[in-house]
């Protein structure tokens, strides 16, 4: 898909600027923006190293774990029938939480590691269940507080205040989390209910198996 | 009127949690007992090398965005959009971030980085492009790595699901901008 959206980008580009004769043109841009891409990545670099720091100070300081705490209802609810000192439960608050403090890069193993114990409860082991959807519907919505790459990235092409987006990036995650729930919910009753309706037969044959 | 209450609540907000976390953070740590700025020197390393590692994306997309606009082929694409940008609210010079944004997180950055270079950090535009960049997350690289770790083929709803969350944070995105920034 990108490498679709890349080439038809280029391509496009370049047959149009030769249709209306501008042919002379397009080395100069290729050349002037990856120049000022190597120019946004250097004044990205300083405050990323920075922050980065910070996160890692947050990070190892278990600073985590009480907004993990604050957390725990919420998880309940969203993720039913997992016990709750279940591993993956365990797992799934630890990827919200870092997803909320906009620690993506610690998310993404937690995540991962939250999949592998959903696995161990999962019938059908080619499908997703509805807790995987569920955890999937909110890492793809990242509910996340502090923005850190984009305030960065501000600060390094000369905004003014580099945070002040900040407020409307709480509101738009809100409504995309919010969203992702919502849909999440009606999906997972629309499909048990399909499943419940079309196949009763596997659920019995497997119960009796176990017994 | 609605819209300056509004500012300033969220101008509240964004100067006052990143001091705050930041505060908080490091106090919190040192009276744990941990080596903060040794912790912090491990982290910073990896910021220098995260940033360093975004440069291929930037060169890559922002070269084949500066083509595509400075072609004339962007306004092409714009007008024969337009109805569909109207209806939305989308400002044009968005739409490709729009598009990127579930596909790949490096390259939307990249468009992102390029809308704020174009336009200005500090214009309308640069804000919704930051905005829309910070409020979801790159869908179907989530999905693949996600999904993949662990073998599931079948992944029922999972995808419909996150563009349709990724739709509302883009329009949410462009909304709220709007009636924040704008004026």
């Amino acid at each position: 898909m990108v490498n679709l959206l890349w080439v038809g980008m280029i391509t496009i580009a370049i047959i149009f600027a030769g249709l209306n004769g501008n042919m002379e043109m397009i080395t100069p841009i290729i050349f002037a923006s990856a120049e000022n891409a190597v120019s946004v990545v250097f004044g990205l670099i300083s405050i990323m190293t920075f922050w980065l720091g910070i996160m890692k100070i947050i990070e190892k300081s278990g600073f985590i774990h009480i907004v993990i705490f604050l957390l725990k209802p919420l998880a309940y609810w969203l993720f039913p029938g997992i016990p709750r000192n279940h591993k993956a439960m365990n797992a799934m608050l630890m990827n919200m939480g870092a997803n909320l403090l906009g620690m993506g890069n610690a998310a993404t193993p937690f995540g991962i590691k939250a999949m592998e114990k959903l696995q161990t409860l999962n019938d059908k082991p080619d499908t997703a269940t509805a807790n995987m959807c569920t955890l999937l519907a909110l890492n793809t919505s990242s509910l996340t507080l502090i923005p850190t790459t984009i305030i960065a990235l501000r600060a390094a092409t000369g905004a003014l205040n580099p945070g002040d987006i900040i407020g409307t990036t709480i509101i738009a995650t809100f409504t995309s989390s919010l969203t992702a729930i919502a849909c999440d919910r009606i999906f997972r009753h629309y499909y048990s209910w399909k499943d419940k309706t079309r196949t009763p037969l596997p659920k019995t044959i497997k119960a009796a198996k176990r017994n | 009127m609605m819209g300056m209450a509004l500012f300033s609540v969220l101008n509240i907000i964004s100067v006052w949690v990143v001091p705050c976390l930041i505060l908080f953070a490091l106090l919190y740590a040192y009276f744990r007992g941990i080596k903060v700025f040794d912790t912090f020197i491990e982290g910073a390393r990896e910021g220098f090398t995260m940033s360093v590692r975004l440069i291929p994306f930037l060169v890559g997309m922002m070269v084949a965005i500066g083509l595509f606009r400075d072609s004339g082929a962007m306004e092409l694409f714009t007008n024969l959009l337009a109805p569909l940008i109207r209806f939305l609210g989308i400002p044009a010079e968005i739409l490709p971030l729009a598009f990127m944004r579930p596909i790949s997180g490096g390259s939307a950055l990249a468009i992102t980085a390029e809308i704020m270079k174009t336009y200005g950090a500090d214009s309308l535009l640069g804000r919704i492009a930051a905005t829309m960049q910070g409020s979801t997350d790159t869908t179907l690289y989530i999905l693949t790595v996600y999904f993949g770790a662990v073998g599931i083929k079948k992944t029922r709803y999972a995808l419909t699901v996150g563009l349709l969350a990724d739709l509302a944070g883009i329009l949410a995105a462009v909304f709220i901008c709007n009636l924040v920034f704008k004026g």
